[in-house]
Formats: structure tokens, sequence, C-alpha cells
């Protein structure tokens, strides 16, 4: 391999010194070595070793390094991370009641705070330890060495670079002579290897970086817009349920029907109504004229009525009541246009007309309840209470149309 | 370097296909310990026994994902779980592997810290298998939810429901333990690795070799200035692991000890948990190193001496789950409840005894014989307990989940659990998956920390402790 490199490198002429390269076979030989290096006060300079040497940090002079104090402040802010996280999530943005517990206890949110502190130290001692270590780190001249493989296998090396202050060619390697090592060779500079990554690396890094981003941005914007297609729905897993709906077919039963009728003779808890008038509209045979008693006769009332009538009402007969919702209006336009041509169309009643406003109030209910003509029935959907307060603010809508014509 | 892939071929061609049982190359103690592991990756095969239990363990892979998919498929009907035992399988599978997965770390960080340097030798093995434990562990929970692709919720990533994750479950400690013990065993592993990648680096002959162990060792050249802060940060890991891999089987402990069910609701889980955890974590590591050292050569590093006192650490904390185990008979009796009192009886005698007696027989009463000298120095009868101890740490999970669950509080919603094929395919496949990822691991990445087994080389200590000239270095 060094081979190829040095005939790459010849049109440029010979490379610089790096600096000057030192064998030993043993490990107690290189301590030796580096004390006398360091007494010599070089400062560009290191060893090579293929496990960590004891006795070589003093005899190198290294300093403690920082890493302790880093790990120590990601452990801090991890703690600092779940305490907010928790209190944030829990107590604050979403308060969730379980089974009566305060929604900020600090017992229980112990756990996760040990874990993010633990988390956040670890991730910070490993990419501390290589950024301080300046890792990865892609080419060093010393890879032309064919001899250094071994500093990963079975030899000790010690490198003095030729950049350093105190570095003379021939006393460092007098120096160097001095501790005997098994080998002692120069380092040129490494001229093979380009500094730059290459181009092509390069820009396919960034267009892999602006398309990693592009799911996030959408997931942004979605956030923030509005649709009107239903949101993506990939797993379907509950739109198709094994089960029998009512009015289905289901030959499991004699008479084939999947819904079952209720026992002969029999009433549900809740379901006798055999108050005519509450819930007919009815006294005797005559639609009643009057209010059944149940329904209070206030403000209250009506105000739930307007409300109901807001909801079920007004698409079709709008909010006055006077058959022009939002339905009659889309139908007129796409009769005016031709679109709806052969399609029987029958407005929705003003509900202010006379024959109404005389129309008793059981009348009205029972309109509600059981449709009326081309009406639909609105009795499965909305409660009996409900369903006179709409007649009762159907009253109040119809007096005050009499009252401003 | 070439010199020594043409002996391994010779030597393959004299024993059978067996590159590595040969004496390693080399002129001095590191290069033998370099060529002995470096050989499983030079050699242009691996042996016979690696192809047949490669096999195996992909078509038992094969059957795991085949059993998870009919399950996302058709729904957890597939299995037997059904009121009251709805945590069955899954949730037993689940603590097992998680528990396997605790000696790795233990022996790395513990065992660092205790400076026993014995650990150099196994503690590559037993962390790459917390970490397939632990993949194979977390797959579990994820499918026991019956939607696996739901588990996002478990997170707290901001979501159209607008909902966060609900801290004061053990559920959700239990999903940030296990999250944080895979990434800091899966880190802790890998820092280990850097420098004997590089070593990989510099013996490996072909290009996409030299590159895919050059990118994996990052530019380790060994400098001293950067081993300074290697050994400093992987003190620092350790210390962090060490408390970590103490809490992990607490937190799974609580997801018991936290419910009121009778059989669960007790404060000596966690230590009871964790102490099982050893133990059935050592007995994976036996069972895996037994045939790694005799497959793969590697007899000079892993040594009888070795498996001796993972042996001794196994009647250690085998002792402390006997101890448990009639801790938790006095704490009903003493404690004076009835439900709590009947659960235990019925745990002995009831329908699940079988599952009880199997289990003492495993835990309790096959690690005795480690108490005889010639038992604990035999690879194969250290094995054979080994399988059996495993054995038993699955019914201990499967006794606590199933006979609380089958007889809680109310007579009326008792009942039995009877697993499905799925079952058993789910949980033999999760073993497919373990084993595929660890034969992988021994034959393309270091098996050994081979700079640790320098550093503690007899020569090595012999010189660093003799005094000798280097008194003032220390
Ligand atoms: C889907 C549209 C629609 C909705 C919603 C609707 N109606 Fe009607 N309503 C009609 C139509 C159409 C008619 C006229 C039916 C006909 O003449 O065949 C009508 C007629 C009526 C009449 C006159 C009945 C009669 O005796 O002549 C009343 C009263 C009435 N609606 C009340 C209500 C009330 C109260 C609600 C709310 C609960 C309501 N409607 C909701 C479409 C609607």
């Amino acid at each position: 391999m060094s081979h190829a490199h040095e005939t790459q490198k010849k049109p440029t002429g010979p490379a610089p010194l790096h600096g000057l390269l030192a064998e030993y076979e043993s490990p107690w030989e290189l301590v030796d070595a580096a004390t006398k290096v360091r007494d010599a006060g070089f400062s560009r300079w290191d060893t090579y070793t293929p496990f960590p040497v004891h006795g070589i940090d003093k005899a190198m002079g290294i300093r403690m390094t920082i890493l302790p104090w880093l790990v120590l402040g990601a452990g801090l802010t991890g703690l600092a991370s779940a305490i907010l996280l928790q209190w944030w999530t829990n107590a604050y943005d979403y308060p969730l009641l379980i089974s009566g517990k305060p929604f900020w206890s600090i017992p229980a949110n112990v756990p996760i705070m040990f874990e993010l502190t633990v988390l956040f130290s670890v991730l910070t001692t490993l990419g501390g330890m290589l950024v301080l270590n300046g890792l990865p780190l892609p080419s060093h001249p010393l890879d032309l060495k064919e001899r250094f493989a071994r500093a990963t296998d079975d030899r000790f090396f010690l490198l003095i670079e030729a950049s350093d202050p105190k570095f003379d060619a021939k006393d460092t390697r007098a120096l160097l002579d001095s501790t005997k090592p098994a080998v002692l060779d120069e380092v040129l500079e490494d001229r093979a290897t380009p500094s730059e990554f290459p181009k092509a690396l390069v820009y396919g890094m960034v267009i892999l970086t602006a398309a990693a981003a592009v799911p996030f941005a959408l997931a942004a914007k979605a956030r923030f817009s509005k649709s009107r297609s239903p949101r993506v729905h990939l797993i379907q897993d509950m739109d198709s349920q094994p089960k029998y709906k009512a009015q289905r077919e289901n030959p499991f039963f004699a008479d084939m029907r999947a819904q079952r009728e209720q026992v002969d003779g029999t009433v549900a808890v809740g379901e006798l109504r055999d108050d005519d008038h509450l819930f007919r509209g009815k006294i005797g045979p005559e639609y009643a004229r009057t209010f059944p008693p149940q329904i209070p006769l206030d403000e209250a009332t009506v105000a739930r009525g307007q409300q109901r009538f807001g909801i079920y009402c007004t698409p079709c007969h709008g909010f006055a009541g006077e058959g022009n919702g939002m339905v009659a209006q889309r139908a007129e336009l796409l009769a005016s246009t031709g679109a709806g041509k052969g399609m029987a169309w029958v407005p929705p009643s003003n509900i202010n007309q006379a024959y109404l406003r005389q129309q008793p109030v059981g009348q009205l209910f029972d309109s509600i309840t059981n449709g009326v003509r081309n009406m639909p029935a609105y009795g499965a959907q909305i409660s009996t209470e409900d369903r006179w307060a709409i007649v009762m603010y159907l009253r109040a809508l119809q007096t005050k149309s009499a009252a401003g014509h | 370097m070439a010199a020594v892939s043409d002996v391994n071929q010779f030597v393959a061609t004299q024993d059978g296909g067996n590159p590595f049982t040969g004496p390693p190359q080399g002129d001095n103690p590191f290069a033998k310990i370099t060529d002995n592991v470096v050989r499983v990756m030079a050699a242009p095969r691996p042996p016979r026994a690696w192809y047949i239990a490669f096999g195996i363990s992909l078509s038992l892979l094969t059957m795991f994902f085949g059993s998870i998919g009919w399950v996302a498929w058709t729904g957890i009907g597939a299995w037997g779980n059904m009121m009251p035992v709805s945590w069955a399988f899954p949730i037993v599978n689940f603590v097992f592997w998680i528990g396997i997965g605790h000696a790795g770390t233990l022996i790395s960080a513990i065992l660092f810290l205790l400076r026993q340097n014995w650990r150099t030798s196994i503690n590559r093995f037993a962390e790459a298998m917390t970490i397939f434990a632990v993949v194979c562990a977390a797959i579990f929970p994820g499918v026991h939810i019956g939607r696996p692709w739901l588990p996002y919720y478990m997170f707290p990533i901001p979501n159209q429901m607008g909902m966060w994750p609900q801290f004061r479950s053990p559920l959700e400690w239990d999903v940030f333990a296990v999250s944080t013990y895979a990434t800091t065993s899966i880190l802790f592993w890998y820092m280990g690795m850097i420098p004997d990648f590089a070593t990989f680096r510099d013996r490996s002959k072909s290009v996409a070799k030299r590159i895919s162990y050059g990118i994996l060792a990052m530019g380790w050249r060994g400098s001293s200035r950067q081993w300074h802060r290697y050994e400093r940060a992987y003190l620092i890991l350790s210390a962090l692991a060490t408390p970590l891999v103490l809490s992990v089987h607490s937190v799974v402990s609580f997801d018991f000890a936290t419910a009121q069910l009778p059989g669960w609701h007790a404060t000596i889980f966690p230590p009871y948990f964790v102490a099982g955890a050893i133990f059935g974590g050592f007995a994976m590591v036996v069972v895996l190193a037994v045939p790694a050292r005799q497959f793969f050569g590697l007899k000079r590093i892993i040594t009888i001496d070795h498996l001796e006192l993972m042996n001794k650490i196994m009647i250690a904390t085998g002792l402390l789950v006997g101890y448990a185990y009639g801790m938790e008979f006095f704490i009903a009796w003493y404690g004076g409840n009835r439900t709590e009192g009947f659960t235990f009886v019925n745990r002995a005698f009831g329908p699940y005894a079988w599952a009880y007696w199997t289990m003492i027989t495993c835990n309790v009463l096959s690690p005795q014989l480690f108490w005889f000298r010639k038992l604990r120095r035999n690879p194969w009868v250290t094995l054979a307990i080994g399988m059996v101890i495993n054995v038993g740490m699955w019914f201990e999970r499967f006794v606590i989940i199933c006979t609380s669950l089958a007889r809680d509080f109310l007579p009326s919603s008792w009942g039995y659990y009877i697993p499905t094929p799925v079952d058993f395919m789910t949980l033999g496949g999760s073993f497919g998956l373990f084993f595929t990822l660890f034969l992988l691991f021994c034959r393309y990445l270091p098996m050994v920390a081979m700079s640790e087994v320098k550093a503690f080389h007899p020569s090595v200590l012999a010189h660093a402790h003799g005094g000798g000239s280097h008194g003032d270095h220390h």
C-alpha cells in the first residue's frame, strides 16, 4: 500500500519530514524513552501502543482530561430535562389524572430522572472522548509506514513531530538513539491522501440530508395547515370488523335477521313511555296545545332549544327557520345551473308560515319525532326533552317573525 | 501477515476444516494474543460447526418473524393469552431475555470497578450477549401490545392526538430503563471494540475489510494521549453502567411490585429480580463461551479457571435466588394476608405446581453440583448446568406471571393459561434471533478484548508491580 503512495508522490518532489519514529519491543522501554523525551521539553510528540501502558501518562506528562466535567454537565442537563419533560407533559400541558395521584410528585418521577441522567452522561462520555481525541481521523502520515501497523498488535512507538519548536534533525535523532529503539525511522508528510473529501461524496451527503428533511418538513406543514382530505390512514386494522350490523342477514337465526326482536310482552328499562303527552305530544286523540308539565317553561329551555336547533335543523331550515339553510341553498344552486336535472327537490318549509304558527305544539313535536312527508325523522337522534326544547324555540322564532311582519 | 493466513490454510487442511485449534502465531505474547483472536476473522471460512449452528439459527429466526407476522396479521388471539392471564408468554419472554442481558454489563462494568482482571477474557462476549438479549427482549412488549405499529405512543413524541405518555406508570419507566440500557450497552460495547477494530483493520488484507473495520475504528492508532481519555471514558461508563444495570431489572420488577396482585405486590422484588438476572445471565455466558472457545480455539484465552470463576458466581447467585423463593413464602405467612398466603401455597401445590418444581430443581438444586470442584472445572458439565439454569430462569418468570394472574383476588375470574403453538414458535424463534446475531458476532467482530487481555498479560503485570526501575511512574 505504501509503495503505491510513494510512486504517486514523486511528481511533487520529496515530501517534507513529518517526524521521527522510534519503535520499541516492550512497554517498559517505551516508558523509559518517554520520560527522557518529556524531560527534554518536547511538546508535539506522542507514543503509540497496542494497549494502555501503565505509567505512560506520568512518563509523558499527560494532564488529566476534562472529560469527567463534561460528563457531569451532561448528567445534570439530563436530570433537568427529565424533570422538565415530566412536569410539562403530565402536570402542565396535558394534566392526566391517574387514580387520584397528584399531577406532579417527585417520587414517581425519579426513575425517569435517573435514566435520562445516565443516558445524557453516556452519550457525552463516548462523544466527548471521540471529540477530545480528534476522532474520527481518516488519515495520518504514520499510515504510510508499513511497520506502524504493529502499533495495534505488539509494538510500541514514539513519534516526535518535526513541527515541535525543540525539534532538530540531528539532536533529536541522537536523543532517540540514546533510548535504544529497535528501529529509528523518518516519517514523511502524507502527500498522497487528498486533504479534502471527494466532491461527489460531499454533494451526495448534501442531497441526502436535504432529502431526509423532507418528511419532517411535510409533518411540520401538516401541523399548521388545513386539508379537505381525511388524514393518511396506513393501517386499516379497525376498518373491517367481523361483526353483524342491524338490518343485515344472519344465517345463524331462523328468521335470518342479524337484529334481534325484543321478546314479546317485555319492555326494556326506561322504554315504557306511557306518558302520551310527553312522548307523543298528544292528549287523548288530539295534538296537545300545551307543553307537558315535565318541560320547564323558562329561558334555559329556550336556550337549549336554540342550540339544538342550530345543530339539527339549520342545515335545511336556516337560522331563522325560513327554509334557506345551506342544503337548500346548494340545491337551488344546482337547480339553477341545471346540474340537478331530473331530481325531485322539495324545499324545506318556512317555519314561520301562518298554518305552522297555528299548529299545536304537539304536532310540531310529532313532526320532529317522526318526520313529515319529505322531512326525515329526528326522534332517534334527539332526546325527548331536547325535542320539546326545540319546539319551544320554534315558537319563539314564529312569535318573533310574526311581530316583525 | 501473508504467512499467518497461509499457515491457517495449512492448518485447515490438516485439522478437519477447523483452522483455529493450532497454536497461535507470533514471536511474543502480544502477537500471540492478536493472532489467536484475529485468525477467526482472517480465516477464509469458519469451522463447520459454525455453519450448522448458523443454519439452525437462521431457520429459527425465520420462524420468529413468521410467527410475529402471523400475530400482527391476525391479532393476538393467535396466542393463548386470555383473561385473566393476559401477560403470559410475551411478558415471560421479555423478562427472561432482559434478565439474560444483565450479565454482560455486570461483567464489563462492575467487575471492572472491582478490578477483577479475569473478566477481560469474557467481557466482550458477555457484552455482545447482553445486546442481543436486549434486542430479543425489546421485541416482545412491542408485539404484545397487539398493534405493533403503535409503540411510538410510549415515547414523548408530539403527535396528532395531543397526548403524552403517562410518566407515573412503571410501564413507562420500563420504556426508558430498557432503551437507556440498550443504548448504554451498545455504546459501551462499541467503545470497547474501537482499539480491536483498529487491530482488525491493520491485520486484514481485503480492501472491503480494511474499509469497514477502518470506519468502525474511526482512525484509532493507539496514541497514548488518546488512550488516556479512552481509559477515563471507560471508567466513567463503568461507573454509570453499574447503577444502571441494577436499575433496569429493578424497574422491570416494578411492573409487578407496584401492581396489587397477590404474589406480585412485594418489596423483595427488585433485589430478587436483579439476583435472578445475574444468575441467568452468567448461565447464558457459559452456554455461549464453552462452544465458542471449543470451536474458535480460544481455550488459551478463556481458560477453565475463568469458567470455574463464573460457576462460583452461579452458586452464589443461585443461593440468593433460592433465598428469595424461601423469603417469599415467609413473608406471605408472616404478613398474615390470607390471599397472599393462598397464592404461595397455590404456586407450590396448585395447578401450576409442575412449573414451580421445575423452577426449584433447575435454579436451586442444579447449581449445587458446582460445589464439586471436578464438576465445576468440566466445561461440558458447565454447559449442561448453564442450560438447565436458563430453563429454570424462564420458568421462574412463568411462575411469577402466570400463577398470580390465574388466581387473583376474585375466584370468579380464575383461569388456566394454555399456550398455543404460535406462543412456542415465538419463544423458540427468539433464540434464533439471539444465536444468529451471536454467530455473526463470533465470525466478524473481535470476540475477545485483545487490548485488555494484553494489558493484563502476566509479563506486563509482573513488570508493572515488580517495582523494577519504574517505581517512580506509579
Ligand atoms: C334534511 C333537511 C331537513 C332538516 C335537517 C330538517 N327539516 Fe324540517 N323540513 C324539511 C323539508 C324538506 C320539509 C318539507 C317537507 C314536505 O313538504 O314534504 C320540512 C318541513 C318541516 C316542518 C313543516 C311540517 C308541516 O307540518 O308542514 C317543520 C315544522 C319542520 N320541518 C321542522 C324541523 C325541525 C324542528 C327540524 C330540526 C329538528 C327540522 N325540520 C330539520 C327538511 C328538513
